[in-house]
C-alpha cells in the first residue's frame, strides 16, 4: 500500500493502481474528471506534485500509475474560449486563425504548454507553425491532441491550443488536403442510380444463394 | 515496467519463430469449423449466462442476465420516490423540436441534420459532449468508394459477417449511404489518411473482401467525433440553434395522450435536480452497454456505456432485437493490469500482425470475423492450455506487432499506430519491438432497439441511431461498420425527426406508462431491487460490504484492478 493525497486529504491505496482507480478505491464515485477510461477523451487531465519536490507534473488519471507521495488535483473543467465561426466562411490561412484567435500572437515561447502535454505533443511548435501560417505542419503535429486542456490551464498568454489546432486541422482537412477523386466518381455513379439493381438482386436472393456468393467471393490481396 | 522474466521466456519463442512465420499465412477456417468453434467457445453460447426476459415487449426472449436485470428493473424515478404527477406538471426546463439523447457520433450527426432540416435541437448527454465510444474508435470506417469495390460487395460482407441475420433494408441503407458519409466528413474537415494525390489509404478489416477501411491514423473515431462536435458548437448561435446540455442524462421518456413521444425527464448529475424537456421528436443515440460487464468481462467501452437507451425505449414499448449477442473484441489488452480490457485496435492485425500462442506458434488466421477470432483465443487458452498466464492469473495470447515493421518497412508502426504506441509506452512496452498480450474483451452491443431505414421505431416520434439500435449488423458487426452506421443512421434520424416535428401539434406529456410498467412488473412477480437506467457503474470500494464479507485485502485489490 502507498500513501497519496487527494484534494489535500491522505489516503492509503494499493500499489499499481492508475490515478483514476486509486480515486475509486478511496471511495470517490466519479462523475466529472472521467470519460473514456482509455486515454482518448481528455476528460481526466490531472496535475500533481510529489512530496519534497517543487515540480508540477501532468497526467491523464486513467493512464498513469500512482506513485507514493503524490499530491493530486484533478481539473474537471477549465474555461476555454472558442469564437463563433462557420468553417465554410473561413479561408485556410494563418491570418484567418489569428483573426479569430488574436492572442496567438502574444505567445512568447515559454514552452509550458509542451511540458504540460500528456500526449507528448510539441505544442509550442504547433503554435509557432500557426503564427507562420504553416497549416499543414500545425495540423500534422497537433493531430494526436485529445483536448485535455492542461496546456490551456498553464498558458501565461491565455491561449487555447486545443481549439486553435482543431480549427487548423478542420481547415486543412477541408481545403488543403487533396480531395479523393475515386470518392467523387463513386458519388456520381450512385447519383446516376448505379448499384441499385445489383443490391436489389442480393436482397431478393434466396439465403442459400447469398451464402454461396459470400463463400466464393474473392478477397483482395 | 516492461515484461517479467516468465513472460520474456515465451516472448523469446515468438521472436524465434518470427522469421519463418513472416511469410506463412495461417489457413482460414471453413464454414463448418467456424460454426463449431463459435458454439463451443464463444461467450454468446454459454447458456448459463442468459435468461428469459420476464416483462415487456421482448418477454420470453433471451438476454444476458445483466441486461435482463436492467430492462426489468424498477424505474429510477419510482425508486427515488418522486411523484410522477408532479414531475409532469412541472414547467418544462426546455422546449425543442428534436431532443437528441447522447453526445456521441450518432447524436452529433443526428443533431446536425435535424438542425439543417429546420429543427431546433437540444442534445442531452451524460458526461461531456464527446465522452463516448465514438471518441475511442481507432481502426477505421468502411465505405465502398474504390474502383475495385462496390456497395454490393460491401453488402455481402455485412450480411456474411452478421451471420445473414441482418435486416436487408438497413444494410442497403448502410452501404449505399457510405460514400456520401465519407464525403460529408471530408467536407467538415476530417483528416483522412490519404496518398499525395488524394486517394484514400484503405486497408482490410476482419471479414472485408476489399480494402475499404478508411482511417485517420489510429484516432479515427476521435477525429470524427471532435470534428462533428466542433460543427455542432458552430451552430450554437444560429437563428435555429443546437443547444448542448452536458452531465444531464435522460432517465425517462415522456409520452402524450396519443402515446406519441413528447420529450424526456433528465437528471442533472451535479445538482441531482430533475429537468423536464418537451420535444416533438426524440432521437435515442445513447450508445452501447459494455459497462454492464456481461459475464464479468472487462470492457473497451467508455464510462457511460450502460445501455440506458435500451431501458428507456423498452419502457415505452419499443421492441429490441439481437440483444442476445454481444461482440467480444479478440484483442483486449491482457497485460499490463492497468489497461486490462482496453482495446488493441484490429488495425494491428489489419497491418499484418499475427497471433501466436505461448510457444510462438500461429493457431488462427488473424483476420477471421471477431466472434470466431475471439473464440479461437479462448480455445487456445482453455482447452489447449497454450495461452500465457500472467502473475495475476490473467490468460492471453501474443499479438506479434513487430511483424508489421518487418512486412511494411521500419517506422510503419510509429506512423500508423501512434495511439497504441503511446498507450503501451506508458507502461514500458515497445510495440515496434515486443509482442503484446491480448485476450477477448467486451466491446460492442450487436443489437438494440429495432429500427426502420429512416431510424424510426414502432413508437411514433421515437428514433434510434448508433450502437443503441439493432438489426443493421445482425449477430456480429464488422469493424468499421459502426462508425459508418452512426453517421448513416444518425443523419437519417436527424432528417426524419425534423420532418416529423414540423407537422406535430404538441400534446400533454405524461409518465403514465411507468404506472403501467409497475403493474406489469407486479403481475410478473418482479420485486424491488435494482433500479434503472443504470447511468454509471459504481467502482468505488465498498468498505461496509468489505467488513461484512471479510475478503482478504489481496482479493479486494485483485478485484479492483479487474473493475477496469
Ligand atoms: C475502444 C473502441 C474502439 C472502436 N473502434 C471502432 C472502429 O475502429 N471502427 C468502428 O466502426 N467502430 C469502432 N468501435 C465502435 C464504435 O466506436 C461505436 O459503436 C460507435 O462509435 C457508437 O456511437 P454512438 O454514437 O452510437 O454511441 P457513443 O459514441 O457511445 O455515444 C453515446 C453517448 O450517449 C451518452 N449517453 C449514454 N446514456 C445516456 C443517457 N441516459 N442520457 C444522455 N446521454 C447518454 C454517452 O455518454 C455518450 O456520450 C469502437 C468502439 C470502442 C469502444
Amino acid at each position: 500500500m502507498v500513501d497519496i493525497s487527494i484534494l489535500g486529504q491522505r489516503y492509503e491505496v494499493p500499489e499499481g493502481l492508475t490515478i483514476l482507480k486509486a480515486l475509486e478505491w478511496s471511495g470517490f464515485q466519479m462523475t466529472r474528471g472521467v470519460g473514456c477510461r482509455g486515454g482518448f477523451c481528455g476528460a481526466c487531465g490531472t496535475v500533481y506534485r510529489l512530496s519534497n519536490d517543487h515540480k508540477l507534473y501532468y497526467a491523464l488519471a486513467c493512464q498513469t500509475v500512482i506513485k507514493a507521495g503524490m499530491i493530486l488535483g484533478e481539473i474537471p473543467f477549465f474555461p476555454a474560449q472558442r469564437p463563433a465561426y462557420k468553417l465554410e466562411n473561413l479561408e485556410a490561412s494563418g491570418e484567418a486563425l489569428i483573426g479569430l484567435y488574436p492572442e496567438i500572437l502574444k505567445c512568447f515561447g515559454c514552452n509550458t504548454c509542451s511540458k504540460a502535454c500528456p500526449q507528448g505533443i510539441d505544442v509550442l511548435n504547433v503554435m509557432s507553425a500557426v503564427i507562420r501560417g504553416d497549416l499543414p505542419s500545425a495540423a500534422e503535429a497537433s493531430f494526436d491532441c485529445i483536448a485535455c486542456g492542461l496546456c490551456v490551464a498553464r498558458c501565461p498568454s491565455d491561449n487555447v491550443p486545443p481549439n486553435v489546432s482543431l480549427l487548423v486541422r478542420r481547415l486543412y482537412g477541408k481545403y488543403l488536403s487533396p480531395p479523393a477523386g475515386h470518392l467523387r466518381y463513386r458519388l456520381q455513379e450512385l447519383e446516376g442510380g448505379s448499384y441499385k439493381a445489383e443490391i436489389n438482386g442480393l436482397k431478393s436472393a434466396p439465403l442459400t444463394e447469398l451464402r454461396q456468393q459470400y463463400a466464393v467471393r474473392q478477397i483482395e490481396e | 515496467m516492461s515484461y517479467p522474466a516468465e513472460m520474456k521466456e515465451s516472448i523469446a519463442k515468438v521472436e524465434a519463430s518470427r522469421p519463418a512465420r513472416q511469410h506463412q499465412a495461417f489457413p482460414k477456417l471453413d464454414p463448418q469449423e467456424r460454426e463449431d468453434i463459435l458454439r463451443t467457445y464463444h461467450p454468446d453460447y454459454i447458456s448459463g449466462a442468459f435468461r428469459e426476459i420476464r416483462v415487456g415487449p421482448n418477454k420470453g426472449d433471451r438476454a444476458p442476465h445483466e441486461l435482463a436485470n436492467a430492462l426489468e428493473a424498477e424505474p429510477l424515478l419510482i425508486r427515488d420516490g418522486f411523484s410522477l404527477k408532479k414531475i409532469v406538471q412541472q414547467e418544462p426546463d426546455a422546449k425543442c423540436d428534436v431532443l437528441v439523447i447522447g453526445g456521441g457520433g450518432a447524436g452529433a450527426s443526428a443533431a446536425l441534420l435535424a438542425q439543417e432540416n429546420g429543427a431546433e435541437v437540444l442534445i442531452s448527454t451524460k458526461l461531456r459532449f464527446g465522452d463516448a465510444n465514438t471518441m475511442m474508435a481507432q481502426g477505421g470506417i468502411q465505405a465502398a468508394d474504390k474502383d475495385n469495390d462496390s456497395p454490393a460487395l460491401h453488402y455481402l460482407d455485412v450480411m456474411g459477417g452478421g451471420a445473414f441475420a441482418c435486416d436487408p433494408d438497413l444494410v442497403e441503407a448502410l452501404v449505399m449511404d457510405a460514400p456520401k458519409v465519407i464525403a460529408w466528413l471530408e467536407s467538415l474537415g476530417v483528416m483522412f489518411d490519404k496518398e499525395p494525390d488524394g486517394t484514400m489509404r484503405t486497408i482490410h478489416g476482419g471479414g472485408t473482401s476489399r480494402k475499404r477501411m478508411h482511417a485517420a491514423r489510429d484516432y479515427t473515431g476521435a477525429e470524427i467525433m471532435r470534428v462533428l462536435r466542433d460543427e455542432v458548437r458552430s451552430r450554437a448561435g444560429e437563428p435555429i440553434p443546437i443547444r448542448v446540455w452536458e452531465f444531464r442524462p435522460a432517465v425517462e421518456l415522456l409520452l402524450d395522450e396519443k402515446n406519441r413521444i413528447a420529450g424526456a425527464v433528465l437528471k442533472d448529475l451535479d445538482t441531482s435536480r430533475l429537468m423536464i424537456v418537451h420535444a416533438r421528436a426524440v432521437i435515442i443515440a445513447s450508445g452501447g452497454s459494455g459497462r454492464l460487464h456481461y459475464q464479468g468481462f472487462p470492457t473497451t467501452n467508455h464510462y457511460g456505456a450502460t445501455g440506458d437507451g435500451l431501458v428507456l425505449a423498452y419502457r415505452v414499448g419499443a421492441r429490441l432485437s439481437f440483444i442476445d449477442t454481444m461482440q467480444y473484441h479478440p484483442t483486449g489488452a491482457a497485460y499490463p493490469e492497468q489497461i486490462l480490457g482496453q482495446l488493441v485496435t484490429e488495425k494491428v492485425r489489419g497491418l499484418g500482425a499475427q497471433v501466436c500462442n505461448a510457444d510462438g506458434e500461429q493457431f488462427v488466421y488473424p483476420l477471421e470475423t471477431r466472434d470466431v477470432e475471439a473464440a479461437a483465443f479462448i480455445r487456445e487458452c482453455t482447452e489447449r492450455s497454450k495461452g500465457v498466464v500472467t502473475s495475476t492469473g490473467q490468460m492471453g495470447v501474443w499479438l506479434d506487432a513487430p511483424l508489421i515493421d518487418l512486412l511494411r518497412g521500419p517506422g510503419t508502426i510509429a506512423a500508423e499506430l501512434p495511439a497504441m504506441v503511446r498507450q503501451f509506452n506508458r507502461f514500458g512496452i515497445d510495440l515496434a519491438h515486443e509482442p503484446i498480450l491480448v485476450y477477448p474483451t467486451l466491446h460492442y452491443q450487436n443489437g438494440g432497439v429495432s429500427i426502420r431505414p429512416d431510424a424510426g421505431t414502432s413508437i411514433p416520434g421515437l428514433f434510434v441511431a448508433g450502437e443503441a439500435s439493432g438489426g443493421i449488423h445482425g449477430r456480429n458487426r464488422l469493424m468499421g461498420n459502426s462508425l459508418l452506421d452512426i453517421c448513416v443512421f444518425g443523419r437519417r434520424a436527424g432528417m426524419a425527426a425534423a420532418l416529423l416535428a414540423k407537422d406535430i401539434a404538441p400534446g400533454n406529456p405524461h409518465l403514465a406508462h411507468l404506472d403501467e410498467w409497475e403493474h406489469l412488473r407486479r403481475e410478473a412477480g418482479l420485486e424491488e431491487g435494482q433500479a434503472s437506467p443504470i447511468l454509471l457503474p459504481d467502482y468505488t470500494r465498498k468498505t461496509s460490504l468489505v467488513l461484512l464479507r471479510h475478503p482478504s485485502i489481496e482479493e479486494e485489490v485483485a478485484g479492483h484492478f479487474k473493475s477496469n
